[in-house]
């Protein structure tokens, strides 16, 4: 979807305003911590993947998703998503005490403390076989397609109808447009660059170089 | 959409803290959630899974050329041999900097990570602006972190839209020829595996330490 989220490119936006490397603070709020660690183990009990997840926060209003800090963002969809998937009630959320009772099958989800550290440092691999065949092999000219989804897409604005090399192939993995849907299926994933001039004008000489599956592509 | 179904957008938001400690009573008393869990995901980002891992990735292909080939060829198996696995580092692309190339990395559509080896990721690389202007203009984004580059260095900035994860090896400062890997780990700033800075130079080493002492 076209949202605040997409972001490259966007003017006015104010300096970054680093705080120095040395005396940065992993969190900056105890609230941070507890938002962290509850999106990943609510995301445990495996009723959504983690696109649905960024969809979630992709469509909150632009105004509410600009003007969150990244934890707020997190908690915003986090809540969205309990909600929506049945985990929790909207009466539930508003009052923060049980209403419903929870099913078994959910329950045995829940990750206890001792199996954090598995969880954590085995991951979550997206490689995902595909019976279609690679179209495009590296050196070859692109161009992104124009297109427009409603829905969540990782082709983002500022490439969509700009042409490009393949400098890389990584692989199938699994498609984010459809995983957001519950759809598991893997696709061809390709890195890109894109001349800067190309992309912002004539007095940029940088190189951008952008992951892109194939259906986001046609041959140049 | 949760919680602002109603509101509008002038509406003051809610405190952040109390929405979290509501959620998650609610999730603990539903069984849904251990907090004991919750304590352990963060400890483990505070104190064992940071940018040291990746330090010691960058110090080791610094020093040993075997190393820095597998590295740069498949950074998966190179990374994960050294015990550095997991989430949002499953998959892993290095990419080096060299005396006529710069390497930025950057997450304009989120603010995808390369955890296992960085941690999680500051404050600014979350950032709007960041995630906005390090796409369309890396050089005023470099500006602002003080770094300049020699004229003839080009710049390549990666937009971290799939799974993928980047780590910049950094160019080895000059002066360091017979340091060893520990030591050159020191150098190794998080930031300048994002590749908005340089690695430290045994000067600026120096006077940071300096600093530190009481």
């Amino acid at each position: 979807m076209n949202g605040a989220h997409d972001l490259g490119g966007m003017h006015g936006l104010g300096p970054i305003n680093p705080e120095p490397e040395q005396e940065e603070l992993t969190f900056h709020a105890e609230w941070e911590k507890r938002a962290l660690g509850l999106t990943l183990t609510a995301g445990w009990l495996g009723q959504w993947n983690i696109d649905i997840s960024r969809f979630a926060r992709e469509r909150q209003h632009p105004v509410a998703y600009l003007s969150n800090s990244y934890y707020e963002n997190w908690l915003a969809g986090l809540e969205t998503l309990l909600v929506e998937r049945g985990v929790i009630s909207p009466e539930e959320l508003a009052q923060g005490k049980a209403i419903d009772p929870t099913p078994d099958e959910l329950t045995e989800k829940c990750a206890p403390a001792s199996a954090v550290q598995g969880i954590l440092s085995s991951g979550g691999p997206c490689d995902l076989e595909t019976d279609i065949p690679q179209t495009f092999q590296i050196g070859d000219k692109i161009k992104v397609i124009q297109f427009n989804p409603i829905g969540h897409t990782r082709a983002p604005r500022y490439v969509r109808g700009h042409e490009g090399i393949i400098s890389d192939y990584y692989g199938s993995f699994i498609l984010p447009d459809e995983n957001a849907q519950g759809n598991k299926i893997g696709q061809h994933l390709y890195n890109v660059s894109f001349d800067g001039n190309q992309l912002w004008g004539d007095d940029n000489d940088t190189t951008i170089h952008v992951d892109l599956w194939q259906s986001y592509m046609e041959p140049a | 959409m949760g919680h602002d179904h109603s509101h509008d957008h002038t509406d003051p938001p809610s405190d952040p803290a109390l929405r979290v400690k509501a959620l998650e009573s609610l999730l603990v008393e539903k069984g849904l959630v251990d907090p004991a869990a919750i304590d352990e995901i963060i400890e483990t980002y505070e104190t064992k899974v940071g940018p040291r891992n990746g330090a010691k990735v960058v110090a080791r292909a610094w020093t040993d050329p075997d190393f820095k080939s597998l590295l740069l060829l498949d950074a998966n198996k190179a990374i994960h041999s050294m015990g550095y696995t997991g989430r949002q580092g499953e998959h892993m692309k290095v990419v080096e900097n060299t005396a006529i190339r710069h390497n930025l990395v950057v997450c304009t559509l989120c603010s995808c990570y390369p955890w296992t080896v960085l941690g999680l990721p500051p404050v600014w690389y979350k950032s709007a602006p960041y995630r906005a202007r390090a796409v369309s203009d890396p050089k005023g984004v470099l500006a602002e972190f003080g770094t300049t580059l020699p004229k003839d260095v080009k710049i390549s900035v990666w937009d971290s839209t799939s799974e993928m994860r980047f780590l910049v090896l950094p160019l080895r400062p000059e002066g360091t020829d017979d340091w060893t890997a520990t030591e050159l780990e020191k150098l190794v700033t998080r930031n300048s595996m994002i590749g908005v800075e340089q690695a430290l130079t045994p000067e600026k080493l120096q006077i940071i330490e300096a600093n530190e002492k009481p």
